[in-house]
């Protein structure tokens, strides 16, 4: 928890963006999280990406349900909009919201309780309905709210900080989310913004469900030496496939890369995720290898993180239900409903 | 405001670029280039393209450079090691207000004080390093505004000048709270002139039981603050309080006694003489019927001192002043208030390039005086033996690849303009000829004494030389700033100890943290603008020659403007030991400061920072290498607010927020 007002000052030669915005535009309020929470930077990724976007603050709407993370969307983008559901039910609410308005940018913030437990069945069908949405777990492996027990996501014999062993094994989000069909899947490090940043730009430009399973160190209740979450395993263990550049629609490649040694991943609005490959065997667009690549860096005990799986071609929700290009929600009653001779032409059609 | 690479001198802003240490054998310390402009917003714009053109000149210095050397091999890189934050320069620069002042004042200290209504507190801090805080805080020429670090973040400078007036005007008595002088060890100083440099020498000598005499040659001591600064601007009450809280140490003096002879007075018992005399010639003027107008043309400081001791009570109806100084400008506003009716400045260079304090000249102006830029005076013009008027030339200042300036006349018909009388306030120079030049003294160029820059010392080791006296006209804060220095060279000499052997400033570095979310100096940084200081009702003051003008902040408004300060001197101390690179430092930093990356070149690591720092005035500060991933973290200290966001963030208090306190060292302890 932080008393002290952020001022407002900023530095001189702070970047705008193509809106005129800084970087400081996109910011939230103050984080009451605990200090060195990896949810923060995070939250600062958040805004680096957006602003790098230039996304306009009002077209974006922030999802979450209970626990740390989902406090987190107060502390960016503080001119979007939000919504706080029910513990695990962040899902349902994204997908009325986007169905009855698909022009805003939908922006899920989950932890691992929230989407691993209590969540999980409404996890697993946002993914496999392929809602346009970019669905972020900041996975600590604890229940930090509540004094640190293990959540569903922490290695199986791993201790917590009391000493006590974890019993069960470990629910592995990004296998489950690329098995279900999500179209992009990534794992990243609070602690890398390097990967973390491009990643977010490449999931917010993602048409389709664009899954982020996010590594955060909880500070307080799981950074301890025999933790597999906090920052020194993490760091330590981190085996990244690929380096992530970020290139928006119409701007030139000016990264160099031996020859073979890159993959390019195309997104629908014209903008390209450009990937030094870190591995002989990778292929984030081969969802066979991606699984066998994560069973294996698991077998391994290393954390395996970078784009992990993208298929930008797929289809999201709104194409496959054929839903109308104008949002429902901006359409009058008459088109809404209407009218009851319709209705009988309906009902003739199904005798 | 923005005033990176922007610095002022003699009210024209200039650019200065450093030069990196290896070509300082070629290029000198920096490079720097006049914008011949006063107006900040002009400067700004170009700003910039100054800055490219020497850094191209460096960039060029480095190819040639490049060129005789051998090839260095690429697989060697260069890595800024990491700061030593032992030194205590590190931090006293980053507390850039009292770096800037010369007799390093802690400025953030005594607002602070002031801040926590300690008056008496903030008072002693200023009497300790300056000695004169009532008569400074009227009459200082401020260097340490323009270093304020709000004027970095889009603002003005803390009123830093008026807060020390604050000090002197709220404070209670201070008596018991002046030292004592210890007992008399048998030396004794005899120091000439009454100004401040000597006054300075005297306290700080007497406090270590020096038995120290004063000659001035006038009736009281003071010497320029009482016989060059108007009543108005310092009144003579302030004056005779800070003076005399010196002279009342126990300092012998002896008054209407000038010195004469040097010799005569080496003859005296004394074992060591400092001289404090000052510059008290006024320069005169050698036109064209100079001489016939004699009655009517007064060397501006001789005329100010015959009204100071009210030898003089009136002047023309018609008054030019020549000269854009900050004596100009107090010649101009006194002969307003003696009664003349059509008062006017002449200048020779471009107003952007007037030597005066833009704040004189704002008050002069203020006042109705005009000022007319580009005149060169060329004749007095006399008519039936008396002054009528002066006929001007018309000139533009042009500048040469150097930068040097020439004044090229116009096509222009020459200026007349009437007057009764004219004071001429166009420099100052220094008056030896009661040294003679066969004891030891030695002098050089323009007749100065030859004086060592560190040690105050002339070349006859008895004699010390400070103030306006050892390098020529400068102001009041650094002729306490070389009293100090003085006075510790004059210690040691008596003391047979070495004169090269400075004292080491006493610093303190102390956490401020008291609570998990606690912290003993106030972080919240204040939105307000500057607070004016108000001014007394033009109508009675141009009346009242000893009327005050500015009448200084009340209370709370002192208080408001204290809150301004940005705390420089609560330093960001980074443990590396303690980091573990969760980055939450460098999220919530509002300026961007915090960086974590690979070490490199300073050049390049300046380069790599989020927002690289370019400002080389400024330092940056470089941690050891961090365990975890290798990198270093790097803290570019230009724009830190030093709110303790950093700190206040932290995990694990690797960030902490402490106090630095910088003394510079005394005579007396």
């Amino acid at each position: 928890m932080t008393y002290i007002v952020k001022p407002k000052n900023h530095h001189p030669l702070l970047e705008k963006n193509e809106l005129g915005l800084t970087r400081r535009d996109y910011e939230g309020a103050v984080s009451t999280l605990c200090a060195g929470c990896g949810h923060d930077s995070i939250s600062s990724a958040i805004v680096e990406a957006c602003f790098q976007l230039s996304i306009e603050s009002y077209k974006v709407a922030k999802l979450s349900g209970i626990g740390c993370s989902s406090k987190a969307p107060a502390y960016f983008l503080n001119q979007s909009h939000g919504f706080n559901s029910v513990h695990g039910r962040m899902p349902s609410i994204a997908t009325g919201a986007a169905m009855a308005n698909h022009e805003l940018l939908y922006l899920g913030i989950s932890g691992d309780g929230d989407s691993a437990s209590i969540g999980i069945g409404q996890f697993v069908h946002c993914a496999r309905r392929q809602l346009n949405m970019t669905y972020i777990v900041e996975n600590n492996g604890t229940y930090g709210l509540t004094k640190g027990q293990f959540s569903a996501t922490n290695d199986l014999e791993s201790k917590n900080k009391y000493g006590d062993d974890n019993l069960f094994p470990s629910i592995d989000l990004p296998s489950m989310a690329i098995q279900l069909g999500a179209s992009f899947v990534a794992r990243s490090f609070s602690g890398d913004k390097e990967q973390l940043v491009p990643l977010l730009k490449a999931a917010l430009s993602h048409k389709g469900f664009s899954f982020l399973d996010i590594i955060s160190p909880c500070v307080t209740f799981n950074n301890h030496n025999t933790s597999t979450k906090s920052y020194d395993y993490i760091r330590e263990h981190n085996d990244a496939l690929s380096r992530p550049d970020f290139v928006p629609s119409g701007k030139e490649i000016l990264t160099e890369y031996p020859r073979g040694s890159s993959i390019e991943v195309p997104l629908h609005d014209g903008s390209l995720l450009s990937l030094e490959k870190l591995s002989e065997s990778y292929d984030p667009t081969d969802k066979i290898k991606a699984i066998q690549n994560i069973q294996e860096s698991q077998r391994d005990g290393k954390v395996l993180t970078g784009l992990l799986y993208a298929d930008p071609e797929a289809k999201d929700l709104r194409e496959i239900l054929n839903v109308s290009d104008k949002p429902l929600n901006k359409m009058d009653q008459k088109e809404l409903c209407p009218g009851s001779e319709r209705l009988q032409d309906i009902n003739s059609g199904l005798k | 405001m923005d005033t990176r690479y922007l610095f002022k001198r003699y009210n024209t802003w200039w650019v200065k670029v450093a030069v990196p240490k290896t070509l300082r054998s070629e290029l000198g310390y920096d490079l720097r280039q006049s914008l011949k402009t006063h107006d900040l917003d002009k400067a700004q714009e170009l700003r910039w393209q100054v800055v490219d053109q020497l850094k191209a000149k460096i960039n060029q210095t480095k190819g040639i450079a490049a060129e005789g050397t051998l090839e260095v091999d690429s697989s060697v890189v260069n890595y800024v090691p990491a700061t030593d934050t032992t030194n205590p320069q590190y931090y006293h620069k980053v507390v850039e207000c009292q770096h800037a002042c010369p007799a390093h004042t802690p400025v953030p200290e005594y607002i602070r004080q002031i801040s926590q209504g300690n008056y008496n507190e903030a008072y002693m801090l200023n009497w300790e390093s300056n000695v004169f805080p009532g008569i400074l805080g009227r009459t200082c020429d401020r260097p340490c505004e323009p270093a304020c670090r709000r004027t970095r973040t889009h603002e003005k400078a803390v009123a830093i000048c008026r807060l020390k007036r604050v000090t002197y005007d709220h404070k209670d008595d201070i008596a018991p709270l002046i030292p004592l002088p210890e007992e008399s060890n048998g030396k004794k100083v005899g120091l000439i002139g009454g100004g401040p440099a000597s006054l300075t020498v005297a306290r700080d000598l007497v406090l270590m039981g020096y038995e120290c005499t004063l000659f001035e040659r006038d009736p009281q001591a003071g010497g320029l603050m009482r016989t060059n600064i108007p009543s108005f601007r310092l009144p003579e009450q302030v004056l005779d309080e800070e003076v005399n809280q010196v002279l009342d140490l126990g300092i012998k003096t002896e008054f209407n006694s000038e010195i004469t002879s040097m010799k005569k007075l080496l003859e005296k018992d004394f074992d060591a003489i400092f001289v404090g005399t000052g510059a008290p010639k006024g320069r005169d003027i050698n036109i064209e019927g100079r001489e016939e107008a004699n009655d009517n043309v007064h060397i501006g400081i001789d005329w100010l001192t015959s009204i100071a001791f009210e030898h003089t009570k009136s002047v023309g109806k018609k008054v030019i002043v020549l000269g854009g100084g900050n004596t100009a400008m107090d010649c101009c506003r006194t002969a307003i208030r003696l009664g003349a009716e059509e008062v006017k400045v002449t200048v020779r260079s471009p107003f952007d390039q007037m030597k005066a304090s833009e704040w004189e000249i704002e008050d002069a102006m203020g006042e109705g005086i005009p000022i007319h830029d580009n005149h060169v005076p060329k004749r007095f013009i006399v008519k039936d033996g008396k002054l009528v008027g002066m006929e001007f030339e018309k000139v533009e200042a042009v500048f040469d690849e150097n930068g040097k300036r020439k004044l090229v006349p116009t096509d222009e018909d020459p200026v007349i303009f009437e007057c009764d009388d004219v004071l001429v306030a166009i420099g100052q120079d220094n008056a030896f000829e009661w040294i003679e030049r066969d004891i030891g003294i030695e002098f050089g160029e323009w007749d100065m004494p030859i004086v060592d820059k560190v040690t105050f010392q002339s070349s006859n080791e008895k004699v010390f030389f400070g103030g306006d006296a050892a390098w020529g006209p400068e102001n009041i804060i650094w002729a306490a700033a070389h009293g100090h220095q003085a006075a510790i060279s004059i210690d040691k000499f008596c003391k047979d100890f070495d004169l090269y052997q400075r004292p080491e400033p006493t610093t303190t570095l102390i956490s401020q943290k008291m609570g998990v979310h606690e912290w003993s100096y106030d972080n919240d940084i204040s939105q307000a603008k500057r607070y004016l200081v108000p001014h007394a009702d033009k109508r009675d003051a141009l009346k009242d020659l000893k009327m005050e003008v500015e009448l200084g902040f009340d209370e709370i408004t002192a208080l408001e403007e204290a809150q301004r300060c940005l705390n420089c001197d609560v330093q960001t101390v980074f443990s590396e030991d303690l980091c573990i690179e969760c980055d939450a430092c460098v999220d919530i930093c509002p300026t961007d400061c915090i960086s974590f990356v690979h070490n490199d070149s300073e050049e390049n690591l300046r380069n790599k920072l989020r927002i690289p720092a370019i400002n080389l005035n400024q330092q940056i500060l470089v941690s050891e290498q961090l365990e975890q991933t290798a990198r270093v973290m790097v803290k570019d200290e230009d724009v830190c607010l030093h709110c303790g966001l950093c700190a206040e963030r932290c995990p694990t208090g690797a960030w902490d927020m402490q106090n630095f306190l910088y003394q510079e060292a005394k005579v007396y302890s």
